[in-house]
């Protein structure tokens, strides 16, 4: 019990009194984390909302692939971020195995389909007729295309937030292709792997709460905006 | 209005098919919108209304057939949906404030915001909700988003102006309200409107033609009084019912009684608060209508007593309808006994009357059509 308190009491300071590597760890997993949630966001929403407005042969396939991608577990993505970023790998040239970019690139890929999903059902669940009304208007396809998006914007937040939220707390693919090396590609997660593996509790600890604080800020503006009415 | 003699078509639909899963939706040869006139489609759910406005309005693209604009094909339908407007049964409002779903049309359009404030407040008021100006659009009535939505519609200054349905989710007193303040603002703006309904009561007030819809085709279209009066088939008049409906003017009004001078000459005593000179439709039921070969007034209480000749007698199943020619035409239910008993055959002479109560009299804004 005492390992526990003490680890507590001085994971507690290190958070505090802003323990220098602590800080750099947290920042850079924001600043990781952040990236990959942004590229998902630009990619995702796209192909969400074009799935969701038009009709192909083989669109049933696509929408399926997009749902199955939503739960595309990490170790997976870490293992082909891995083989197609290794030196004799297709973009080995890239030479960013085991750094940031790496990182990112294996987030992105994570959270691309999550964000993809939520935006299509979000664009699909907005009235039929809505398209329709706006088009009326006047509106060029362009137009119609950016105020649909602008109408589901309430359950795309939730996108940015479960993108976000899928991969700050990913530790699978961040430490295979980040490699979690010191003050360059350590984040919140493999850090807490590594320390707690070294039995030092109170920097695990430390991270853990930090890691636990930003996922409850993203649930509790989740919530938030889930707890709003929804609009006609 | 329809335009006297040759006046302008505005839009004008020659060979319109739309078919959806296989079945024929919509099977038009013919239909021509006047300018300024209130076209009104009426029908039953599943007609094909709502299609055929989708078509009218650019929004859908049917598999054949020719649309015209002032005379011309619409080649680009972005550019003829920015000259018109429609309102759908929802008001399919933005998640904005009521300004700002007004003002969405403008922004579309790229115009200033000085120009787009002072339009929106001007069409807020028209439409009695200047005071909701800043609400959500989330937190209206159903009433009053359905006036966000038409005034959203009107204020970019449609030239035509395609109205689905847009009272049929309101409750009576609501809608009752948005029917006379949408039949005030069509007469202002002399906006040309086409306005699909179920309800025939809101064809016979805001519209001054009519086309009934049946099965994706136009079953009969005219002046309203001639389509409910003259039903082509047994479909329109299964679904137009089949009253008496006659146009008019309010020419002496005394004591809550009034008399009406109708198309065709005659004058109809009726009861209703009218103001001298205002246009009027008198609907008398069939069954309100008692027809005698007796020409000589007798003591009753119809006041109104016209003598004409049977035109046309058609059977009904238990009953029969019996059409006068009084120089207006008026229709009556009969049992086959009392048209035995009053021998009656089309060219007799006969005498038809209705009380002034029987006469169900609807006020218009605008004069129906001559």
């Amino acid at each position: 019990m005492d390992l526990i308190l003490e680890g507590f009491r001085k994971a507690f300071s290190l958070v505090f009194t802003l323990d220098a590597e602590v800080l750099g760890i947290t920042l850079l997993s924001l600043k990781v984390s952040g990236l990959a949630t942004l590229i998902s966001l630009v990619i995702g929403i796209s192909v969400g909302t074009a799935v969701a407005l038009t009709r192909f042969p083989g669109r049933p396939i696509v929408v399926s692939l997009i749902n199955t991608g939503m739960g595309l577990p990490p170790v997976v993505v870490g293992l082909f971020v891995t083989i197609f970023l290794w030196r004799s790998g297709p973009l080995g040239f890239l030479e960013i195995l085991y750094t940031p970019a790496a990182i990112i690139l294996a987030q992105s890929i994570i959270a691309t389909p999550i964000v993809t999903g939520i935006s299509l059902a979000a664009i699909q669940h907005l009235p039929a007729d809505l398209r329709l009304q706006i088009l009326a208007l006047g509106a060029t396809r362009v137009q119609t295309v950016w105020m649909l998006v602008r109408e589901a914007r309430l359950p795309l937040l939730a996108a940015v937030m479960a993108g976000f939220g899928g991969v700050i707390s990913e530790v699978g693919a961040s430490i295979m292709v980040g490699g979690n090396i010191k003050g360059y590609s350590r984040v919140l997660t493999t850090a807490t792997v590594m320390e707690t593996s070294r039995g030092n509790f109170d920097m695990a600890i430390a991270l853990g709460i930090i890691l636990l604080l930003l996922s409850f800020m993203v649930n509790a503006l989740l919530t938030l905006i889930q707890q709003r009415e929804r609009p006609r | 209005m329809i335009p006297e003699g040759n006046a302008g078509i505005l839009l004008g639909v020659e060979d319109l098919l739309v078919r959806r899963g296989g079945a024929t939706v919509l099977d038009i040869s013919r239909l021509q919108v006047f300018d300024g006139e209130v076209l009104s489609l009426i029908g039953p759910n599943g007609a094909g209304k709502s299609t055929l406005l989708l078509a009218l309005s650019g929004l859908l693209k049917p598999l054949r057939g020719r649309l015209l604009f002032r005379g011309r094909e619409i080649r680009d339908p972005f550019v003829y949906r920015r000259r018109v407007a429609m309102v759908f049964q929802e008001p399919l409002l933005f998640d904005m404030t009521v300004f700002d779903n007004v003002a969405s049309g403008l922004r579309i359009r790229g115009l200033g915001r000085a120009e787009i404030r002072r339009a929106v407040s001007a069409y807020l008021e028209r439409f009695g909700i200047g005071h909701l100006a800043g609400r959500s659009a989330r937190k209206l009535s159903g009433g009053e988003a359905q006036r966000t939505s038409l005034a959203r519609a009107f204020i970019t200054q449609p030239e035509i102006i395609f109205l689905d349905e847009p009272f049929s989710a309101l409750d009576s007193p609501t809608r009752e309200g948005l029917v006379g303040d949408l039949e005030r603002i069509l007469c202002q703006t002399r906006t040309t409107a086409i306005l699909s309904t179920h309800d025939q009561s809101e064809a016979l007030r805001l519209a001054h033609r009519v086309a009934v819809i049946g099965g994706g085709r136009i079953m009969q279209v005219g002046p309203v009084d001639e389509v409910m009066n003259r039903p082509a088939d047994g479909f329109v008049a299964s679904f137009v019912g089949v009253e008496t409906v006659l146009s008019g003017r309010v020419v002496r009004v005394s004591k809550g009684l009034f008399t009406a001078s109708v198309k065709g000459g005659g004058e109809i005593e009726a009861v209703g608060a009218v103001r001298t000179g205002d246009p009027v439709l008198c609907c008398i039921r069939p069954e309100n209508i008692t027809i005698s070969t007796d020409s000589k007034p007798a003591e009753t209480s119809a006041r109104n007593r016209f003598s004409g000749t049977i035109r046309k007698i058609t059977p009904l199943g238990l009953f029969l309808r019996v059409h006068v020619d009084c120089g207006f035409e008026l229709v009556s239910y009969l049992t086959s006994q009392s048209l035995e008993g009053l021998s009656l055959a089309p060219g007799k002479e006969v005498t038809a009357s209705f009380k002034a109560t029987a006469v169900h009299v609807i006020v218009r804004q605008s004069s129906p059509p001559a």
